[in-house]
């Protein structure tokens, strides 16, 4: 069914990027930009929603992977693309990995609080540093990186990222990851190394962070430091919850969702951070399970009625 | 030799600071078990209720005596956020009481985000001067140091401050009742407390302190803006985690040593580290000793 489905996304890409050609540069940006967001939001979604943990520095692995992609096809501009371009985005992914293991081990082994605020940090951490080497640019960002992500990569990319999520979910490790967020000391008793599922969760959580900045970058051609900020974070947080934390689908409808919320809102700056943060404040109170789950009383019926 | 005295002495008066704050993440999360993310703006709001009050209050106080006039604004800024902080929490964290942790966590964020967006709307995003409340004096000038008035009041008031909520949480009634509720909620609350008064009160406490800090750091640095909030209040978690978290004679000792670090860190030659000093004190404190300096371990019950 999985196999299926990633089948039938694939094909889905390619037959996109064929269509590519006629479509103008303003959709065609939103377009992808809405595969990204997609594999951010889902690769969030594994350590949010499924594990239960909350990171708060998914930008922070964003640009980890973003500018480590691009350096590599900086350097490698002669090779051929269809080789470098994957190469890169798998080598910023596993930098991005990297980087998640160094902050996660250290704060997953406690409770899930530490977790936000060291993952804060990091992403804060990461711009600073980014902002002081000057070899990728400094402040200035990194300028004249090559076009190669088009439809075609972006929707691979978000297809790869359901698919693996959704294998890792329904497999051992991902029973692990749900009994975790359920109960941890109950999971404990059961002799589930706690500790190591977090961090396996987070660890692939910011890969795909790292493959999605990545994409970013090679199709922006331009990254600086101040696009992978909090904020940045945050709007990713906020499709996880709106989609409901664990309901894969629901975060693709909201990673779709808020991307065009955002191009629609783009003339309201400072109006939309406003009702962002009291979207997740009234979210939270109200329907803390996201906005496409349905409700309780509506299943009761349908159930009533299938009987 | 007088430069590191110097170091010390800006170091105390930016970790009374940071102490102040920290103050009000260990109080409520010894009451909640929570991180108030919204606390660091909370701060904020304190520095620009005091810009207004200030200026609102100018023509009321000619001929008053400065600091009398300074006194005035803090308190009344002090009263104005522990009103905030109190309407924040029956708002936002009490729908909220027996939801899991994460749930919570996630509020605090959009309360967060939301003062600092608010923030942004109502008072602009361009830094904004602070006036000088108490009139600027350097001293110690023949001896090669440079103590301004500013800093000695600050460092003066956050002692005093401090020995007032000792009183409080020590002495008083009400303080005996949060050190109930923070010990265990449902006992205190079958002991006949009101921990929703309770709770209430130790948020009020909590963003009073941190409203004097707020305009403490104003005074020092003399700009605001609406998301200066975030750096000192990271730095003060942290500082409140290093002191080990819920316990308030940690926070302070958590929050002195920070600032007297970072401003330790400032003066070398890696300066440019300073902002990244909190994280990596953070991350160790998370690896060695997570309870903290002066926290106790505390053993998860089923």
């Amino acid at each position: 069914m999985a196999r299926l489905a990633l089948l039938a996304a694939v094909v889905l890409a390619g037959l996109a990027s064929l269509a590519g050609g006629r479509i103008d540069p303003y959709h065609y940006d939103i377009l992808v930009t809405i595969g990204v967001n997609i594999i951010l939001a889902v690769s969030l979604n594994l350590v949010n929603g499924h594990t239960g943990q909350f990171s708060l520095g998914h930008a922070g692995f964003m640009a980890v992977g973003a500018y480590t992609s691009a350096v590599i096809t900086l350097s490698l501009r002669s090779g051929p693309v269809p080789v470098v371009f994957p190469v890169a985005l798998v080598a910023g992914g596993l930098a991005a990995a990297a980087a998640g293991f160094l902050v996660g081990a250290p704060s997953l082994r406690l409770r899930g609080d530490y977790l936000a605020i060291v993952t804060l940090g990091f992403g804060e951490i990461i711009r600073v540093v980014l902002q002081n080497l000057e070899a990728v640019g400094g402040a200035r960002g990194l300028e004249g990186i090559p076009f190669h992500t088009n439809l075609f990569w972006s929707y691979l990319g978000a297809a790869l990222t359901v698919f693996t999520v959704g294998c890792l979910v329904h497999s051992t490790y991902g029973r692990g990851f749900l009994a975790v967020r359920d109960d941890e000391i109950a999971a404990e008793a059961m002799g589930i190394d706690t500790t190591k599922y977090k961090v396996l969760a987070f660890v692939i959580g910011a890969f795909f962070a790292g493959v999605a900045g990545g994409l970013y970058g090679h199709f922006k051609q331009y990254i600086n430091p101040e696009g992978f900020n909090f904020l940045k974070s945050v709007e990713v947080v906020v499709m996880v919850i709106l989609g409901g934390m664990g309901n894969t689908a629901g975060v693709i409808v909201a990673a779709i969702g808020l991307t065009l919320l955002n191009e629609g809102l783009r003339e309201f700056e400072v109006y939309r951070m406003v009702v962002f943060s009291l979207l997740l404040i009234l979210l939270m109170i109200l329907r803390p399970g996201g906005l496409l789950v349905c409700p309780q009383w509506l299943r009761h019926l349908w159930r009533k009625r299938a009987k | 030799m007088t430069e590191a005295v110097q170091q010390l002495i800006n170091g105390l008066s930016l970790g009374s600071i940071y102490a102040l704050i920290a103050l009000g993440y260990t109080m409520v999360y010894g009451v909640l078990r929570f991180i108030n993310f919204a606390h660091g703006d909370v701060f904020m709001i304190g520095a620009f209720s005091g810009l207004y009050l200030a200026r609102w209050l100018k023509p009321l106080v000619v001929g008053w005596p400065p600091l009398l006039a300074a006194f005035v604004v803090l308190a009344g800024s002090m009263c104005f956020c522990a009103a905030l902080g109190m309407l924040i929490e029956v708002l936002a964290y009490r729908p909220l009481r027996k939801r899991p942790r994460l749930t919570v966590l996630i509020t605090a964020i959009g309360v967060s985000l939301f003062l600092e967006y608010a923030g942004q709307l109502v008072f602009g995003a361009a830094p904004r001067g602070f006036p000088t409340l108490v009139p600027e004096k350097t001293y110690g000038m023949d001896i090669g140091l440079a103590v301004t008035s500013t800093q000695l009041i600050v460092v003066a008031v956050t002692l005093v401050l401090l020995a007032l909520l000792r009183h409080v949480v020590l002495r008083t009634k009400l303080g005996m009742a949060m050190r109930a509720v923070s010990h265990n909620p449902s006992a205190a609350a079958l002991m006949g407390i009101h921990t929703n008064v309770i709770i209430s009160f130790t948020f009020g406490l909590g963003s009073a302190l941190a409203a004097a800090a707020g305009i403490f750091y104003s005074l020092l640095y003399q700009a605001i803006d609406p998301f200066m909030g975030i750096g000192p209040g990271i730095k003060a978690f942290v500082a409140a985690v290093l002191g080990g978290i819920g316990s308030l004679p940690g926070a302070v000792l958590g929050g002195f040593l920070l600032g007297v670090l970072e401003t330790f860190v400032g003066g070398s030659r890696f300066s440019t580290f300073r902002d990244g000093i909190a994280f990596a004190v953070l991350i160790a404190i998370l690896l060695f000793k997570p309870s903290g300096l002066l926290g106790r371990g505390e053993r998860e019950k089923v």
